[in-house]
């Protein structure tokens, strides 16, 4: 049997009993633990290089409850080129104009103007259970097209045997249990990943002592598309925090920071969340808009990681592998860098084109990546709950100041939107020869720039690039058996200047199937290329 | 040059990060006498008595 922990928004993946289940252990290449954003994002990815991919899990669809709702360009970007990042953008709220509140003021506002050149917005919010969905729409349409993915609903697993070369897996499904074998496998199976349990792993790191209550209220009033933040609101009871931003569906997600000591069922009365809830919607017009309590729930959170991500032939991606507070989006948004990051190296190792050393990176850069999350997030936790005397102090004299003086704003933290980490320094990244801007340096992920009529990153399908900008690079060759695709721009648009040529005349950048830039030239150099790639696949 | 009360502090994170570990661990007392010499030390860099004495009506 197996259990059903939660109802399902979205039935994507309804159970179908499959051959293998009456038959001796099958091998697959990949099998991927967990449907949720990570292990779907991984297996189309997989899939779209023709890598076999099989996704396990033990749902069938996209479960409900407050998940993710906040994701940022970067994730747009690897959704747009996994084909599936429209929609996305189409189904989310884009808002610009923030309000920062303390106690009854309002300190100031903030509009996030969009910067000219890029295809995405600079985050959308969106139910997790749609992301999910356009992601199995994407699976679909790639199934279509001849795609190896293949997503089991209803299969659990319940136990792991790890060999030097491959994984026995034991699944339940509701036919019983069977047996199959993975060369690799990848657990995307959450926070409180069953795998990292089975095998015994630790899990590592600081537990915040509070409770967030979380209440999506449904209002068709008229109400502005803004994010509201209090400090210390002044509704009674409200705690030390309160949030306020617009979801799809005319749903609104509403935080409140509780504190530690709290009575949950108390807090869940509907009638309790309501008093709450209309103070904040009546705080600023005084009037209380019609509303429905759509979802409630109380959570607490941790910042932690694993210490590593990869153990022999399995895998952590995602919120098994890494666990933040949820300011500044760096949950979902840090696992589909994850994805992105493991999809092409596995793909490469399993096709031969690269030695196995290379997954090893998987964990050095990703560990990296989780280490910035965890660190942004801790900052904006303590400054929105102040751990001592002192800390509240000068989190109150920032605030003061910050109604006065724009100098004092930056410091004002109610989390850092998730942006991708830049691998600086390390091993798989080559030489930075050209005197361009910062933000391409090697290590970086590629920023978007318009190019032509459309944008620079539409040019990037997932193979290794070069781009050449006004010089000269030969048509698309094949280094080793690998392609490397050929993006030639002659006259760079104004933002593809500032972006990647700054004081430079022309450039030659290589850049990952995973869009990061491994090295960068003013011309192009056979030889120089060539020891680039061998580089950034560990062959060096 | 008058008082700059626009950001001016690279990795302001970063910063406010480590001026609270500097107050790590101290009782408030030194932690006040912390503070006091701080602000000392940075009005001795700025010097500038204009400058000074617009900073301390800001802040007030």
């Amino acid at each position: 049997m197996v259990a059903v922990r939660y109802d399902t928004v979205f039935k994507l993946y309804p159970y179908e009993k499959v051959p293998d289940q009456d038959k001796p252990a099958r091998r697959h290449p990949v099998v991927i633990v967990g449907g949720g954003p990570i292990g779907l994002a991984i297996a189309l990815d997989l899939g779209q290089r023709g890598t076999p991919a099989l996704v396990l899990d033990d749902h069938d669809g996209a479960g409900t409850g407050s998940k993710a709702i906040c994701f940022a360009k970067r994730t747009l970007d690897i959704s747009h080129r996994l084909g599936v990042g429209q929609a996305m953008v189409d189904k989310g709220v884009v808002w610009n104009v923030g309000k920062v509140f303390h106690d009854e003021n309002r300190l100031f506002e903030f509009n996030l103007l969009p910067e000219d050149g890029h295809r995405n917005p600079a985050f959308i919010n969106l139910q997790q259970p749609y992301f999910e969905k356009f992601i199995y729409e994407g699976i679909e349409a790639a199934q279509a097209n001849g795609a190896p993915i293949e997503v089991r609903g209803m299969n659990a697993v319940t136990a792991l045997e790890s060999h030097d070369d491959h994984v026995v897996v034991s699944v339940d499904t509701p036919d019983g249990p069977y047996t199959l074998e993975a060369d690799w496998l990848i657990a995307c199976d959450g926070a409180r990943s069953p795998i990292r349990e089975m095998m015994g792993l630790d899990f590592e790191g600081r537990v915040f002592e509070d409770n967030f209550l979380i209440a999506d209220v449904r209002m068709t009033a008229d109400f502005p598309t803004e994010r509201w933040f209090w400090f210390e609101p002044p509704f009674k009871g409200s705690g030390q925090s309160a949030l306020l931003h617009k979801q799809p569906d005319d749903v609104w997600r509403i935080d409140f920071q509780l504190g530690w000591e709290i009575d949950r069922e108390k807090e869940l009365d509907p009638a309790n969340i309501r008093a709450r809830v209309d103070a904040m919607l009546s705080s600023q017009s005084g009037e209380v808009p019609e509303y429905e309590l759509v979802w409630t729930s109380i959570y607490t959170f941790q910042c932690r990681r694993m210490k590593n991500f990869r153990h022999g032939r399995v895998f952590f991606a995602g919120d098994s592998a890494h666990q933040v507070s949820p300011f500044g989006a760096r949950g979902a948004n840090s696992g589909m860098q994850d994805a992105e990051n493991l999809a092409w190296k596995l793909n490469f190792v399993l096709n031969g084109h690269a030695p196995e050393g290379l997954l090893d990176s998987y964990d050095d850069e990703r560990g990296f990546g989780a280490d910035e999350n965890i660190l942004n997030s801790s900052r904006a936790t303590d400054f929105m709950t102040p751990k001592s005397d002192m800390s509240k102090v000068f989190r109150n004299a920032v605030l003061e100041l910050a109604s006065k003086h724009s100098f004092a704003r930056p410091f004002v933290n109610s989390g850092r939107l998730s942006v991708p980490c830049v691998y600086d320094g390390f091993p798989l990244f080559g030489v930075d020869a050209l005197d361009g801007p910062t933000v391409t340096r090697p290590g970086a992920s590629c920023t978007d720039a318009t190019v032509d009529q459309g944008f620079l990153l539409d040019h990037l399908k997932g193979n290794f690039t070069l781009l050449a900008i006004g010089t000269e690079a030969p048509p698309q060759f094949t280094f080793d058996g690998v392609a490397i695709d050929v993006v030639h721009v002659p006259s760079p648009s104004p933002e593809l200047s500032t972006r990647y040529l700054g004081d430079a005349a022309q450039a030659v950048y290589l850049i990952r199937p995973d869009q990061h830039i491994v090295a960068r030239w003013a011309d192009f150099d056979a030889e120089e290329v060539e020891c680039a790639i061998n580089l950034s696949l560990g062959k060096a | 040059m008058p008082l700059n009360l626009t950001p001016n502090i690279a990795d302001a994170d970063g910063f406010y990060d480590e001026l609270l570990a500097a107050h790590q661990d101290l009782t408030k007392d030194d932690s006040d006498a912390f503070n006091a010499r701080l602000i000392l030390t940075l009005a001795n860099h700025i010097g500038d008595r204009e400058i000074l004495r617009a900073a301390i009506n800001a802040a007030k």
